[in-house]
């Protein structure tokens, strides 16, 4: 039995190196890829690149080539001429990271909760974190309509203390955090998993308390997998539209964000500017694609370095 | 610092960890928890540490009540079966972690960390993290660290349960020697006899979420409580017998008496007895009459004593004597021959067949 234990494991490690075990699947899939006919090899890669040439670069190129179309001058001016414009901007750069850091926080404690804790309503607590995930954006910015306008469950109550959540800032901070909910916590929930809670309770009986825990222990542990997962919701959060076009009216210089302000002025048939701005958006989402890049390298090495020790 | 854990009650769901333990590790002694995985054992180190709450019972450092304080605030040091050290930190700031959560003055800590690192050789790895190191190395700071911050009591959970065999025996003598120099009361977890037997003053034997045996090492080998104890410190020959008018007979006709000490007057029936290897002699003739013909299957000559492993085809029982190695060489024993072997003493519980 031990001895038939020991030839499978040699017949999947040919090289006899047991340490790595990333060289498993390396090695079992250099062979039958090499024998593919060439044929097969340069139409698969003609077509993912046809694909990717029609669907992602020709438009990336057509969104910079409008924007510029009547020169540098036009472009700058289109961008801060228009005050509406100006402050969809500002307005996305402040609503974005408010629901990012929402998102750490929620993401964070469940995150915490599911994979430290065994409760009654854990399963649940996972599935109901991928509902913003399979809720259309519009459906969700509309629940937060049903419950927060003025014949809504909570809008009455609000409006009689003196908040107002629809077509407000709080508003779009709230429909965009719904929306990106499942970012960070489910990024983090399989790194928090890995890592154990045996680092945690080390720290606790060397009479560490939460506090002193959570910052030197558990955060420097998660950081590179909650980096991550913000890059991802800041990205979704700057391009929200749907959920965001409900609740905010779509008061421009109050609650329009970049995309609504990108729709209001291709509607108004003022196309550079549209393209203008919608060139903004983009330059933003290459540098969330580059700063992603990079922190994968990171997590994939801390990973690495994991299955090491 | 003595401790005891008192009525100690934990549940899993359905499962019972711990039904109604109590324990007692005198001061300054070191206590081996021993029995089989899912005994218990683990879930009665976390108590004591305060990592995990019992359902019922207490535990009492000296004689203070301590079951409603929080690990952070037992003093305890407790070593994880894998290490758990944290991977972002250097040796040097591992062992320094909880100094610096209480905050001792910098230079102390400084000094403090020397003085550990040096007592286990590890000093020119301070700056190192934990990835760069060997088990032995790993489990080495995994026990500074925890010593560092002074506990009254030091917990360790199988703590060489992950190493290779040379660095188990060589980490065991180690620890031994730091037990006896440093005094503080330690409790370690291990599935392994020999580790229990080698290491600790006193052993406590644990299955099933009750404690099947506590004591001196030599206790509980030379009087192990039950058929548990017994078979679980490993070595012993069970053979079946019929036990009729006060005798312990081995097989269906009954030629060969146990010299085993019965319980109870009269009670008759089948059960099992416990012979150690080093409790049955080889010879060439048949002197005394009270023995069993077996044929030698296998010699294990390397060790301090030869083992030689028989075929009672009699009995139709695989039997494991140990011989001295004088004893072997004077009846120069080989595989395939035929010899007499005689019980010398046996072992028989009493549960087993008074019912």
């Amino acid at each position: 039995m031990r001895s038939a234990e020991l030839k499978t494991e040699d017949s999947e490690l040919p090289t006899g190196n047991g340490t790595n075990s990333s060289s498993v699947p390396r090695l079992a899939f250099r062979g039958p890829r090499s024998q593919d006919p060439a044929w097969v090899r340069f139409g698969l890669t003609a077509l993912a690149l046809v694909a990717m040439t029609v669907l992602v670069v020709i438009p990336v190129i057509s969104v910079f080539y409008e924007a510029l179309a009547e020169g540098l001058g036009t472009y700058w001016t289109n961008l801060t001429g228009d005050p509406d414009t100006r402050h969809s901007v500002l307005l996305t750069l402040a609503v974005a990271p408010l629901a990012v850091i929402c998102n750490v926080v929620f993401g964070i404690a469940a995150a915490w909760a599911i994979a430290r804790f065994n409760f009654r309503g854990r399963t649940l607590l996972v599935t109901l974190i991928d509902v913003p995930f399979s809720v259309s954006p519009v459906v969700a910015g509309l629940m937060f309509v049903l419950l927060f306008g003025l014949q809504g469950a909570l809008g009455p109550w609000l409006r009689a203390n003196g908040f107002q959540v629809l077509f407000t800032v709080p508003g779009l901070v709230l429909a965009t955090t719904f929306v990106t909910l499942p970012f960070v916590a489910r990024e983090l929930i399989p790194v928090m998993e890995a890592i154990g809670p045996d680092e945690e309770l080390a720290a606790l009986s060397l009479g560490a308390n939460g506090r002193q825990i959570f910052w030197r222990i558990t955060l420097p542990n998660i950081k590179w997998g909650l980096l991550y997962g913000v890059i991802l919701c800041n990205a979704r959060a700057m391009g929200e539209f749907g959920a965001v076009y409900v609740v905010s009216g779509r008061i421009a210089g109050e609650t329009c964000t970049m995309p609504l302000q990108v729709e209001v002025l291709f509607q108004d048939f003022n196309s550079p500017a549209a393209f203008a701005l919608a060139s903004v958006l983009t330059m933003l989402a290459v540098v969330t694609l580059l700063l992603k890049v990079w922190v994968e390298g990171r997590v994939r090495g801390q990973r690495a370095e994991k299955s090491h020790g | 610092m003595s401790i005891t854990a008192q009525n100690v009650t934990k549940r899993f769901g359905d499962f019972v960890a711990l039904d109604n333990v109590t324990v007692e590790c005198p001061a300054g002694a070191l206590v081996a928890l021993l029995g089989p995985s899912g005994g218990g054992k683990t879930t009665l180190l976390r108590i004591i540490a305060g990592l995990e709450v019992p359902d019922s019972g207490t535990v009492l450092f000296r004689d203070d009540d301590i079951s409603k304080r929080s690990a952070r605030d037992r003093n305890v040091g407790f070593v994880f079966q894998h290490y758990a050290l944290f991977r972002h930190m250097t040796v040097f700031e591992n062992v320094a972690f909880g100094l610096r959560v209480r905050k001792w003055p910098e230079q102390k800590v400084r000094d403090r960390v020397k003085e550990l690192l040096h007592l286990v050789r590890l000093e020119e790895k301070a700056a190192q993290y934990p990835a760069n190191l060997s088990g032995g190395q790993k489990q080495r700071i995994a026990l500074v660290r925890a010593l560092a911050p002074e506990p009254k009591v030091l917990l360790l959970d199988e703590p060489f349960g992950a190493l290779d065999a040379k660095v188990r025996a060589e980490l065991r003598d180690w620890l031994r020697r730091f037990h006896d120099e440093l005094h503080v009361t330690s409790i370690f977890v291990t599935h392994d006899q020999e580790e229990a037997f080698e290491v600790a003053d006193r052993v406590v034997v644990l299955n099933k979420g009750r404690i099947e045996q506590q004591g001196m090492p030599i206790e509980v080998f030379e009087h192990p409580a039950n058929e548990f104890v017994m078979d679980f410190l490993g070595n012993v020959n069970k053979l079946p017998v019929r036990v009729e008018g006060g005798r312990a007979l081995l097989g269906e006709t009954g030629t060969v008496e146990l010299p085993a000490k019965l319980f109870g007057n009269g009670a008759s029936g089948r059960t099992d007895a416990y012979i150690r290897p080093h409790e049955l002699d080889i010879s060439r003739t048949a002197d005394g009459g009270n023995c069993m013909l077996g044929r030698i299957v296998h010699i294990n000559p390397a060790g301090s004593v030869v083992k030689v492993r028989l075929l009672a085809e009699d009995f139709g029982l695989m039997i494991n004597v140990d011989v001295t190695p004088d004893r072997y060489k004077a009846l120069a024993l080989k595989p395939n021959e035929t010899v007499y072997v005689t019980p010398k003493s046996a072992k028989i519980f009493e549960s087993d067949y008074s019912i």
